[in-house]
């Protein structure tokens, strides 16, 4: 699950992260009213999406007049803003952040993710704060300094110093460094954090040590216990079609394809993706509809997959065990039936009990096109939905 | 000859009250050698009384001493799987298989940990897996048996019905299996394909192996690289997710393109440099197996 960057920096303050001052707004009147609040002579004017590339996209701007963060906040917030993680149709901004500007002498990164190789939560910091870590990974990859966190120990004083250190901060400033790292990883840890981000955490002109940007996501395995940090979700910024389909425990993503599809597992579901691209065409979503499926969780899925108007037709497929393949075909005649299925559907059913499911499909008289293994239901899809 | 398990297993399941558990041991206990290796479960509060005839005791440890188990089985809910593998691997099982999906990372990190920390020999797979099979002696999970039979392919993935679909070409070429392993589609799990590759490479009953992958991490390069310099047998492998999106979790919690790395492209790229034969159509795991069965 991810949350807004306002969001992220009251969850780090709370473990002793200095974050500049600043307001969350939602309209251009509590911008001005958030700005007359906060005393200074900048102000950053932030729009809060989920997604990275703010500013870039021209989602952040430095004001100099409380007038200017009423025009700046007038012009980002409603705006479509694009990054390179929101697709070419952007994303609506809703919320703003409006904070104090900093006296910034130095742009530096940490983060925090779990590590799969040692299976730790691994520190990440680097000197060339305010970029794209991929990016310098990429690039210099000497710059990037980890420290793999012992689970029992937490992140030692001398791990802390010693990264603090390697990446460029002053003696003076490094104990305040220990302690936004530390702090920082407190947080990750408590939280059930997947990935947590200060880029940048800076060095000002005084000395201190500040988190001017924030990132948090969370393990949505561990959200049962963080019930705090579920009323943080904005629902705003995910896609419906995915929400719709948790409510209906269905793993669903969007993808730019015409072919929607509908298969049990989510290696296979990735297998039968990639076997419709082989045969090219592009798949229009991921569906998992998991080891359970009912018929009324495969009616479901068809009405999900029929929301996007770009799904030109349907495969499904399923590799039927425990869930038999007769029990499928039934939901399938259902759901078809029910949405008044009106583009090809291919059905590539394999397992327990595939003869009777395959008379089924048959016999409800419905235009659904059988097939015998994956190649043969893409080939046909891909076919059908081309016209041929 | 097989891995990990054989019909001498002898199995506790821990969470055998619960309804998925009862049901997958049903069917367990149902499938070949499955009413000689099935004998306790674990319940502390039902400790005395039985499932179906499977006696149940307090803790895993008296399982271990009133029925020589030296295999767990864990269908306990997410909120407590990770306590019920620290059981397991602290009677000193020799194996213990974690189907329950949906665990924390955080919970898995400090269980393997401590696993590491007090020298456990138990192996783990999973969690967030379909479980271990070998056809016609036993099955340890939730996959189908029926679709199995008794052969000398191994068989290693991350994915459940992938692994299935994996089996089924290999059965419509009239290829039998010497074991099946489901790894789990979680990022901190247990064993990972390296160590079943090792496995099979010495198990004389294994002629060769479908090792099959998917996005996310890197755990299908090291073994691939592993193989390269070390596996006697031929390995044929295919990788799921060249159609994923980046920056998306593709339904397992480990299945996710992050900062660009763990792509099917590059793990595909790895593999066939280190010699093992992949196939970029998932209808040809089968097929591709057995062209290199000499």
């Amino acid at each position: 699950m991810k949350i807004h960057e306002y969001q992220a920096k009251e969850v780090l303050r709370k473990y002793g992260v200095p974050t500049p001052r600043g307001v969350p707004c939602f309209s251009v009147d509590e911008a001005v009213k958030a700005a007359e609040a906060i005393p200074g002579k900048v102000w950053v004017v932030k729009a809060q999406i989920h997604a990275g590339g703010r500013g870039k996209g021209g989602g952040v701007k430095l004001a100099k007049t409380v007038d200017e963060v009423k025009a700046y906040a007038g012009q980002i917030l409603g705006m479509q803003l694009k990054t390179h993680q929101t697709g070419p149709e952007g994303q609506k901004v809703r919320r703003l952040l409006i904070e104090e500007g900093a006296d910034i002498k130095r742009e530096l990164y940490v983060g925090m993710v779990v590590d799969r190789v040692t299976q730790k939560v691994c520190l990440m910091a680097s000197s060339e704060g305010g970029m794209d870590i991929e990016e310098v990974a990429a690039r210099t990859p000497e710059k990037i300094h980890k420290v793999f966190v012992d689970p029992v120990t937490g992140l030692k004083d001398a791990e802390a110093d010693a990264v603090a250190a390697k990446i460029g901060i002053p003696a003076a400033s490094v104990p305040q460094a220990r302690a936004v790292l530390q702090a920082l990883y407190k947080a990750f840890w408590d939280t059930d954090a997947s990935l947590a981000e200060i880029n940048p955490l800076v060095l000002t002109g005084d000395g201190r040590v500040v988190a001017l940007d924030a990132k948090i996501n969370f393990d949505s395995n561990a959200l049962f216990r963080h019930p705090d940090l579920v009323a943080l979700r904005d629902l705003d910024e995910e896609d419906a079609a995915e929400i719709e389909a948790s409510k209906f425990d269905l793993s669903y993503i969007s993808l730019d394809g015409n072919i929607g599809c509908l298969v049990n597992g989510a290696g296979l579901a990735m297998a039968t993706m990639d076997t419709i691209k082989l045969y090219g065409a592009e798949p229009a979503n991921f569906l998992d509809v998991g080891g359970g499926a009912t018929a009324e969780k495969v009616t479901e899925a068809f009405k999900i997959m029929l929301k996007n108007p770009k799904v030109k037709g349907i495969l499904v497929n399923i590799f039927g065990g425990i869930m038999q393949c007769d029990t499928i075909a039934k939901g399938v005649v259902a759901a078809a039936r029910e949405v008044n299925l009106s583009v090809p559907l291919v059905v590539r059913m394999k397992g327990t009990n595939d003869e009777m499911g395959r008379q089924i499909l048959k016999d409800s008289g419905l235009p659904i096109i059988s097939a015998d293994n994956m190649a043969d239901a893409a080939q046909k899809i891909v076919a059908a939905v081309a016209g041929k | 000859m097989s891995i990990l398990i054989n019909k001498n297993t002898r199995v506790v399941t821990q969470g055998i009250t619960g309804k998925t558990g009862q049901f997958h041991t049903r069917m367990s206990r149902d499938y070949a050698n499955g009413r000689n290796c099935y004998v306790a479960g674990v319940n502390p509060k039902k400790a005395g009384e039985d499932f179906e005839g499977i006696p149940i005791y307090a803790s895993v440890k008296e399982a271990k001493q009133k029925q020589g188990v030296n295999t767990a089985v864990i269908y306990v809910p997410p909120p407590f799987a990770a306590a019920a593998i620290w059981e397991a691997v602290d009677a000193d099982l020799d194996l213990v298989i974690c189907i329950t999906e949906g665990i924390p990372v955080r919970d898995m990190i400090e269980v393997k940990d401590r696993m590491a920390k007090h020298n456990k020999m138990s192996i783990l797979v999973g969690p967030n897996c379909p479980g271990v099979i070998t056809p016609e002696e036993i099955k340890i999970g939730i996959m189908p048996g029926h679709i199995h039979k008794k052969g000398r392919i191994g068989v290693v993935s991350r994915s459940g019905t992938l692994t299935y679909e994996a089996v089924g070409q290999l059965m419509e070429l009239g290829i039998g299996q010497s074991t099946c392993v489901g790894t789990g589609g979680d990022p901190v799990n247990g064993v990972k394909h390296i160590d079943v590759l090792r496995m099979f490479n010495d198990d004389p009953d294994t002629d060769a192996v479908i090792m099959v992958g998917e996005i996310g991490g890197s755990d299908e390069e090291t073994a691939a690289l592993w193989v390269k310099d070390n596996m006697k047998k031929p390995v044929v492998g295919f990788i799921a997710g060249v159609t994923a999106p980046a920056g998306k979790r593709m339904g397992h919690a480990g299945a996710i393109i992050s900062g660009g790395k763990g792509t099917a492209q590059e793990k595909l790229e790895v593999m066939q440099a280190c010699g093992i034969k992949i196939t970029r159509n998932p209808a040809e795991m089968g097929k591709t197996l057995k062209a290199v069965l000499k």
